[in-house]
């Protein structure tokens, strides 16, 4: 009680409350300007948390990466432009809700249920942390080889509507994921001399060539383009969440518990939450027809887990100095800088300062409502220019972003070949969500199949050996089975 | 097409030497200085650099500006310092990873292509294995793998990376085969550490740092250290000298560097600076609390440490078969 106490007069410090305030408004900005992710954020942050009270410092990264992967919805809903990868997943429907004049309530749907995810998230991190933990350091690689490949079954529910084309795209994307060292020899394979693709296709630049640069060339070349959406009047923001709350509490509930503990495995982050939250929602869904077309449900789902992950990773961060995702990989340098040492003695020796980051947690993911509300005022009225005239800045954006990963132009060269590619394959009816998530899981399933493969010197039996795997190896045939399963019921039936 | 590129080259030279000319007349340093770390903000090297850098700003009076330059496995970086303008105005921290490059046919880059301006720290190696684990003592590791060839496994790092290299050589100062271990590649120190918590590998190989919060938790327990002293965080985990009679050592070596010909009087100051800061509790404060090793060495020393490593690493490698080209 004590520790909680002292924790609450840690956090009521002015001049922590005013760090929260201004690297919220930070997170919001970095987020928002796509190719500067919420890790990025994280980065820039350092040099100023070096400089902070341990608490002040901690808070300033929770504060601006929350607010950055909501962020990161603002410029996917109005421009097809995800600002982070964590909104890579339903950029797609929620940009076609934006044009049609649903850009507001989407926003609303985004900031509010990124703000439960996250104050879930929280929750969880709260109470289990050394449970889950513990989970999190008793998996070997078969066990997130498992993980990994069903992540990647989520494709199934991202390919759109021709299969063939889908996983065509699919397929593409892995494709680009086996470009870079080859994970067990270290060989270069497919970078054309280039040390800069050594470590694979530098995945953000990547990541807005497909999304952005399509749009906007579709948008030049079309003389046709309405000169700007139509705004509805009085599109209230946050009008009909009260309804959408008490409609979808399990999907809430469900995704950011699923968001929160993909964070807390290490190597799987928001982006990943994402998808795979976006892919189970769909197979849950009791309304298939109106998920695809004009429900945001998926988009509930996907953006309350990604908020939720970011409380996730900082389980393993926290107790075991295992990083979660990307930003509590920096986050932890920034924890032993300022003497809060990650390990187990954390709950018992800085008990105030934990608790006081918790209470960060809690007010940043509340805070995020009323900040979240005011960035949507003022960027929804984007969608009142021209579109055309939006192109060119959206370009200087977008080069931006693809530049700033790196500090490099070869990132600017990947946005521009990835966009055309994108265009080209848009064109013809390949959807290009399927290439990114394929890029994203990739990577994943080959390093820990590769690595699993070593282990065992090459005896698949031993997949399933160890009893988290065999588990999550039984689940994961039953997944790919179940279709089989029901397609020969229904013959029999007929047959019958 | 060599036309050409003479031509630029020469034009190249021709405005290089202008520059230096022009900002050897003025002080140096009278505009801000870039300070390049070949890998992502957040990592162990930009830790050190960002801790460094405001100290230099002080004792320089000019911006010192910490540019990260990450991917290609440090090789863009590196690239960007050896080939900035010899002028004092972009310098950078360099590792040890550059022992590694031109063995593995990955670039050309060696350490001969900088001019050093001091070694800032080390990260020790160490070996590590599950709390629970039979090995008692590093040498009843050894003696496993000696008395099962091919069964047990270790981790730490990619094939031919840092932690490997560490690994390869400690076998082979032993005269154990190193083929006679399986090795698990990891992405990194950390996830290897975890792997052997998870009783996925029997030992890694990954620095002591990133095993002290696991070590705390008791998950893992780290039998040896890869240095020539014990780290003075862990007073009882013993040297691998000590408890095998082998010399070897194995680090992930940070320090700053500049272009190759750096101007004396540039460099001159650098180097004086760059011990002056070093030895501040700022500095060692800091390295203390990641449990890396503050070492610092001038560069004629540290020269002469990575010329030796680029010679051993290279006949480890080659010996396992990495090497190429």
């Amino acid at each position: 009680m004590d520790a909680i106490a002292r924790a609450v007069g840690m956090v009521a410090d002015p001049a922590v409350l005013a760090t929260i305030l201004v690297s919220s408004l930070f997170g919001l900005f970095v987020g928002f300007i796509p190719g500067l992710t919420a890790t990025m954020a994280t980065a820039l942050l350092v040099p100023f948390a070096m400089k902070l009270d341990p608490v002040a410092a901690i808070a300033a990264i929770v504060a601006a990466t929350a607010m950055a992967i909501f962020a990161g919805d603002i410029p996917g809903t109005l421009l097809r432009l995800p600002g982070t990868p964590a909104a890579a997943a339903y950029v797609d429907q929620a940009y076609r809700l934006a044009k049609a004049g649903r850009a507001a309530e989407v926003l609303g749907v985004n900031v509010v249920f990124s703000a439960f995810g996250g104050l879930i998230g929280t929750t969880v991190l709260v109470l289990f942390a050394p449970v889950l933990a513990d989970y999190a350091l008793s998996l070997s690689s078969f066990e997130f080889f498992w993980l990994a490949v069903l992540g990647l079954s989520c494709a199934v529910f991202v390919v759109g509507e021709n299969a063939a084309k889908g996983t065509a795209s699919l397929l593409f994307g892995l494709l680009l994921a086996t470009v870079g060292r080859d994970y067990t020899s270290g060989f270069p394979r497919f970078t054309l001399g280039a040390p800069e693709l050594l470590d694979g296709v530098p995945f953000v630049p990547a990541l807005i060539g497909f999304f952005a640069l399509p749009e906007i060339v579709r948008t030049m070349r079309d003389p046709d383009t309405p000169a700007a959406v139509p705004l509805p009047r009085n599109a209230g923001i946050f009008s009909g969440i009260p309804r959408k709350l008490m409609q979808w509490p399990l999907n809430l509930l469900r995704s950011a518990t699923l968001g929160t503990v993909v964070g807390a495995l290490p190597g799987a982050g928001a982006d990943i939450a994402a998808w795979t939250s976006y892919a189970l929602s769909r197979r849950l869904t009791r309304d298939p027809a109106a998920w695809q077309t004009d429900s945001v449900e998926g988009i509930v789902d996907a953006t309350s887990a990604n908020n939720a992950s970011l409380a996730g990773a900082w389980i393993p961060a926290l107790v075991f100095a295992i990083p979660g995702d990307t930003i509590t990989a920096i986050a932890i340098a920034v924890l032993y800088l300022k003497n809060v040492t990650p390990g187990p003695s954390i709950f018992l020796e800085n008990a105030h300062t934990l608790y006081a980051v918790f209470l960060c947690f809690f007010l940043a993911n509340l805070l995020m409502v009323p900040l979240g509300w005011t960035a949507i005022r003022i960027a929804v009225p984007i969608l009142k220019l021209p579109r055309r005239l939006l192109m060119a800045p959206l370009l200087l954006f977008a080069c931006l972003g693809a530049y700033a990963v790196e500090n490099s132009l070869f990132g600017i060269g990947v946005m521009l070949v990835a966009g055309l590619i994108g265009f080209w394959m848009e064109e013809n009816g390949y959807p290009v969500g399927p290439t990114v998530l394929g890029m994203v899981m990739g990577r994943l399933v080959e390093e820990h199949l590769m690595s699993s493969l070593i282990r065992v010197q090459g005896d698949p039996l031993r997949f399933f050996e160890r009893p988290i795997a065999a588990a999550l190896a039984a689940f994961t045939l039953l997944v790919w089975l179940l279709p089989l399963v029901r397609i020969l019921r229904r013959t029999w039936a007929r047959a019958g | 097409m060599p036309r050409r590129m003479t031509r630029r080259a020469v034009l190249a030279g021709t405005i290089a030497s202008v520059g230096i000319i022009g900002s050897a007349r003025a002080a140096w340093p009278d505009r801000p200085i870039t300070l390049i770390v070949p890998y992502p903000a957040g990592g162990g090297t930009d830790m050190v650099a960002r801790t460094i850098a405001p100290l230099l700003e002080r004792e320089l009076r000019a911006t010192v500006n910490v540019v990260n330059r990450g991917g290609g496995g440090g090789i863009i970086g590196h690239d960007a310092i050896a080939r900035a303008q010899p002028d004092g105005y972009t310098i950078g921290m360099i590792t040890n990873d550059l022992s590694f490059y031109t063995h593995l046919g990955q670039s050309r880059l060696t350490h001969r292509d900088f001019t050093k301006i001091g070694q800032t720290n080390e990260i020790v190696g160490s070996v590590t294995v599950k709390h629970d684990a039979p090995y008692r003592r590093v040498n009843d590791l050894i003696e496993a793998i000696r008395a099962n060839p091919g069964r047990l496994r270790g981790t730490g790092a990619a094939p031919g990376v840092n932690w490997h290299v560490g690994f390869l050589g400690m076998m082979d100062s032993l005269g154990v085969d190193p083929r006679s271990v399986i090795w698990v590649p990891a992405q990194g120190g950390t996830l290897g550490h975890q792997d052997v918590a998870a009783g996925g590998s029997d030992f890694s190989t990954s620095s002591l740092a990133e095993a002290r919060a696991l070590l705390e938790a008791q998950r893992v327990r780290t039998l040896c250290v890869m240095a020539d002293a014990r780290a003075e965080q862990f007073p009882d985990i013993p040297t691998l000298k000590e408890e095998t009679g082998s010399d070897w050592t194995f680090s992930v070596v940070h320090g700053m560097a500049g272009p190759r010909g750096l101007p004396e009087a540039i460099l001159g100051r650098l180097v004086e600076t760059l011990a002056k800061v070093h030895a501040t509790e700022e500095v060692q404060g800091v390295l203390r609390q990641r449990t890396i090793r503050a070492l610092h060495r001038p560069p004629a020393a540290w020269e002469e440490v990575l010329e030796a490593q680029l010679n051993s690493y290279g006949r480890l490698l080659k010996e396992a078969g990495l090497a190429r080209g």
